[in-house]
């Protein structure tokens, strides 16, 4: 998951409540439902046509979001969260292109038909620190699975992410998807977002954010999956390439100033190629150890963090800390002497601050891992750069964690954009980091399958050509026509206008061109079911 | 024992026994004999309970005055708020809460509107509007159509069905001229004398059990009213806020009303309240005597906080959204209904949500009605055309309680038809 400011969430949440909050979550939930009841009856062609689209929006929007939610919320690197938007836009789509979650498939040799039911409506929370990404990455999950989905985005970032929800929503309308498919809380007040989690129209709470918001996705008493912080650790042992693990780590503390769950937050380095492994870190400054205090006052004054340094960048928070460092640096390096909890900089920092520990062997290097974890971030991510299988097996093993890069940076290793894991902006953290999800949020936890189990000695049925799904027969719903102007068999409306007049034109399109084609395929259905009725009359 | 701390009943029967009694015992003995002995307790979204506990939904909503479901949480929410504050108000001067209310009908009105005069419910609304044209036009006459329902009140009553003013002698025929429905020829007749002050319609006829206008017929009885010098008057009371897919169904049409007249729903079912949308050419008497109508309960300022809360969720698009949504799902599921009993079930009267259905038989929609209310559905006969079953689901609805709505549907159609045929 994405890291989020506990406090400064709680305090924008705390808002005084307005009357009309609670309720006012009614119609969007309403009309998700509707949404999500047409579009689970979609067909695999037509399902693909919303998501190729509603990719293509998000991809062209990518950088005027990026540089929006920067703006909004003053962190983060607009060109990291750039590509952040493009991996979870078209590099979604296209990294699930193969898959479908949509038709039947039949196992004739287990003598099992599963058909795909959506979950319905999704109720998604989104983190200020990854907005847009995602909100992009729970609509494409969503969309390929025929689901409707309500966004809840972080009162940081809520203007960047109702417009980016908005723009794919019309892209996933014009592409044929039911209108109210996706819909974003314009004003994501905690008792409106509690009461919207809790509704008994949401099917499925997918929380990225903090813990209270994650802890309260749980207790909503709907399904949720939420997932747990992140505390990073890193090992690089004495077989590493240490060049690359130096770039490597670098590039990866540094993407979007560090304001990712994913970034590395403690890098532990055995003695004997740590000197080393430093002065290969072009870019890090290593700060002395007076220059350390100054840094850790600095960031956690009395011991908590202050919320001011989230996402900024390395020279920004060296100044504020009175340290000087060369022009260029990327991220500040903090020498310290233990992974315990009294020790700030072994906690999740949010800031491209990385702390440093120095261990004996790997063996004591794990055991550090384990200590970082031990304070936060349990089930997240950790990374290694080894070259010895022996190690990384044991770090594995060893380390409370469910993914694990490898001589990768684990900004975009874990999150599976330089990984083969799944693309994802939405870690699980699993039972150890006190989570139902596991794995990458991917399509597959959005989607249900109904297995139509034969008896063993039964024959299997034939369902090859069978599909109980279908694509729309027009805008989706309807304009609601009255019943007289309905004429089937005509290949013009009556009245040429549609719906006309000057009350038109909200959230529903208009008859149009639909209406004709729409017509005669009534009245083809009409004459087929006829035919059909004599004939069993017969 | 039902005990509601300021009064007590000790049974469901002495309930009916005292409402004879001290109330109607016209009304309430027809309830009885048709089979409905209805005495409604609890109310909640779109369910009903009766005193005994059962269950029933809503599909009848007091034709729309329940259209956000009984006691809308946002609506009670505002009201309480508003209590705290506010109250009826003193009617003849400038006020908060009935200047915000009529600013935004005016802003969410069809084109043209300009002013707005409120009543304490929808007949006086309707007198306003029929006084209003009569004073812009210097013409006495009224045309509306026959089997017309508009309320009960001096003036509206008169343009209704003649069943609800000779009892009280107060048909005035030579003032109302009623022409028949989806006629063009019988209206154009009716106004070339160029006598009428207005042409007062609803844009679907609803006591009437719902006909359609035929595609075409509202506008060119607009264009008469323009021909010969009639103002058009739309009684959106029913078919307003956002039942028909559009807050106001006549701007389906693309007529621009001279007035339009809401009530019901606009109370958000909580306070009563009317109002009438005048165009500037019908303001007149406004700025010539602003006291020549007057009310005390007239938009009461706590019914505008009521109806500005109610008209806010009319308009959002959500619930646009979701009417289209319903009316879709409802118009395939009684076309499927109707397929099962093509002899019976005669016809699906549908606009949005907006719906009448049309049984083989004089009485044909009492049966029906009947059997929903055993099947836990709450629908209502169409007093001027009892073949018609008014048919309203609520414009919030979510598709399961439709889907269930049309599965007791499909049911009571079934057990109406033989019931129909003993």
């Amino acid at each position: 998951m994405s890291p989020e400011m506990g406090p400064e969430m709680g305090a924008e949440m705390s808002a005084p409540v307005t009357t009309d909050s609670p309720a006012a979550a009614g119609g969007m939930l309403e009309r998700a439902r509707w949404a999500a009841r047409a579009y689970a009856r979609y067909d695999k062609a037509s399902v693909d046509r919303v998501v190729a689209a509603v990719a293509r929006a998000g991809a062209e929007s990518a950088t005027r979001y990026a540089e929006w939610a920067v703006r909004e919320i003053g962190f983060g690197v607009a060109e990291h969260k750039a590509r952040k938007n493009v991996a979870c836009s078209t590099g979604l789509a296209e990294a699930y292109a193969g898959d479908d979650y949509v038709s039947p498939r039949a196992d004739p040799s287990g003598k099992i038909l599963s058909i795909p039911r959506p979950a319905g409506v999704v109720f998604a929370l989104t983190p200020s620190t990854n907005p847009v990404a995602t909100v992009y990455f729970k609509i494409l999950l969503a969309l390929m699975t025929r689901n409707a989905i309500v966004i809840s985005p972080h009162p940081m970032a809520k203007e960047c992410c109702a417009d980016a929800a908005r723009t794919l929503a019309e892209a996933a309308v014009a592409a044929g998807a039911p209108d109210g498919v996706i819909q974003v809380v314009e004003e994501p007040k905690l008792p409106l977002v509690e009461a919207m989690m809790a509704s008994p129209l949401v099917d499925v709470v997918v929380a990225t954010g903090g813990t209270p918001v994650v802890r309260a996705a749980y207790r909503s008493g709907n399904p949720a999956l939420g997932v747990g912080p992140g505390n990073v650790p890193v090992l690089v042992d004495r077989t590493a390439d240490l060049e690359s693990a130096a770039r490597l780590i670098v590039e990866s503390k540094s993407f979007d100033n560090s304001i990712l769950c994913t970034n590395e937050s403690v890098l532990i380095a055995e003695d004997a190629i740590a000197d080393r492994l430093v002065s290969l870190m072009r870019g890090a400054h290593l700060l002395s150890e007076a220059e350390r205090d100054r840094v850790r006052d600095a960031l956690f004054p009395g011991g908590t963090f202050d919320t001011r340094f989230v996402g900024k960048d390395a020279t920004w928070i060296a100044e504020r800390a009175g340290v000087r460092v060369p022009p260029g640096t990327t991220v500040l390096l903090a020498p310290i002497d233990a992974a315990v909890p009294e020790e700030p900089l072994a906690h999740e920092k949010l800031c491209p601050v990385l702390a440093l520990l120095r261990v004996p062997s790997a063996t004591s290097g794990i055991a550090a891992a384990k200590a970082v974890l031990r304070i936060t971030g349990a089930g997240h991510s950790a990374a290694i750069h080894s070259t010895d299988p022996r190690t990384i097996m044991e770090y594995g093993a060893a380390v409370p964690v469910l993914r694990i890069s490898v001589n990768s940076g684990n900004s975009l290793g874990s999150s599976g954009i330089h990984t083969n894991l799944p693309i994802s902006m939405t870690i699980g953290t699993g039972y150890v980091g006190g989570s139902s999800a596991g794995g990458n949020l991917q399509p597959g936890d959005l989607v249900n399958w109904t297995r139509v189990a034969y008896h063993v000695d039964a024959p299997f049925g034939d369902f090859a050509g069978l599909d109980p799904w279908s694509p729309p027969d027009g805008p989706v719903p309807g304009y609601p026509e009255p019943s007289n102007a309905r004429r089937p068999g005509l290949a013009v409306p009556v009245e040429a206008s549609g719906p006309g007049g000057f009350g038109s034109g909200g959230s529903t399109a208009g008859s149009g061109a639909g209406a004709p084609q729409d017509a005669l395929r009534d009245e083809i259905r009409r004459l087929i079911l006829e035919e059909l009725a004599s004939l069993v009359r017969s | 024992m039902l005990d509601y701390g300021l009064f007590t009943f000790a049974s469901k029967d002495e309930v009916l026994e005292k409402s004879s009694t001290y109330w109607n015992p016209g009304k309430t003995q027809f309830w009885i004999d048709s089979g409905v002995p209805l005495v409604i307790d609890r109310r909640e979204g779109y369910f009903l309970y009766d005193v005994s506990g059962r269950r029933l939904i809503d599909v009848h909503l007091n034709g729309g005055t329940y259209n956000l479901g009984h006691r809308n949480p946002e609506v009670v929410a505002a009201l309480k708020q508003a209590m705290d504050h506010f109250d009826i108000g003193n009617h003849h001067f400038p006020s908060l809460a009935r200047t915000a209310l009529a600013e935004a009908l005016v802003a969410t009105g069809p084109p043209g509107m300009s002013k707005v005069i409120y009543g304490s419910g929808g007949g006086e609304a309707i007198d306003i509007a029929l006084k209003t044209a009569r004073h812009a036009t210097g013409k006495r006459k009224i045309v509306s159509i026959v089997k017309a329902y508009h309320g009960h009140t001096g003036l509206a009553v008169g343009t209704g069905d003649d069943r609800f003013a000779k009892l009280f002698l107060a048909d005035r025929p030579e003032e109302f001229t009623h022409v028949p429905f989806n006629d063009l020829a019988a209206m154009e007749s009716a106004l070339r004398g160029r006598d009428v002050a207005a042409v007062i319609m609803e844009t679907i006829p609803a006591t009437y059990g719902f006909p359609l206008p035929r595609p075409g017929y509202l506008e060119g009885v607009k264009r008469l009213c323009e021909t010969y010098d009639a103002l058009y008057i739309a009684d959106e009371v029913q078919t307003g806020l956002m039942r028909t897919g559009e807050l106001w169904a006549i701007t389906k049409h693309g007529i621009a009303p001279d007035i339009l007249v809401t009530g019901k729903g606009i109370s958000g079912g909580l306070y009563p309240i009317a109002a009438v949308l005048v165009s500037e050419r019908c303001a007149g008497w406004l700025t010539e005597d602003g006291f020549a109508h007057m009310a005390t309960f007239g938009g009461a300022e706590l019914g505008c906080i009521a109806a500005l809360k109610a008209l806010e969720i009319c308009n959002r698009p959500q619930t646009r959204s979701i009417v289209h949504h319903a009316s879709d799902l409802f118009r395939r599921g009684l076309e499927r209904i109707q397929a099962d009993h093509p002899d019976w079930f005669t016809g699906i009267r549908q606009n949005g949500l907006v719906i009448g259905l049309e049984f083989n038989h004089p009485e044909g929609a009492k049966h029906v009605m009947r059997q929903l209310y055993q099947l836990g559905v709450w629908a209502i006969f169409s007093t001027l055309d009892p073949r018609v079953l008014q048919y309203k689901p609520g414009i919030l609805i979510d598709p399961e309680l439709a889907e269930e709505i049309l599965d007791r549907t499909a049911l009571a159609v079934a057990r109406a038809a033989k019931e129909a045929q003993r």
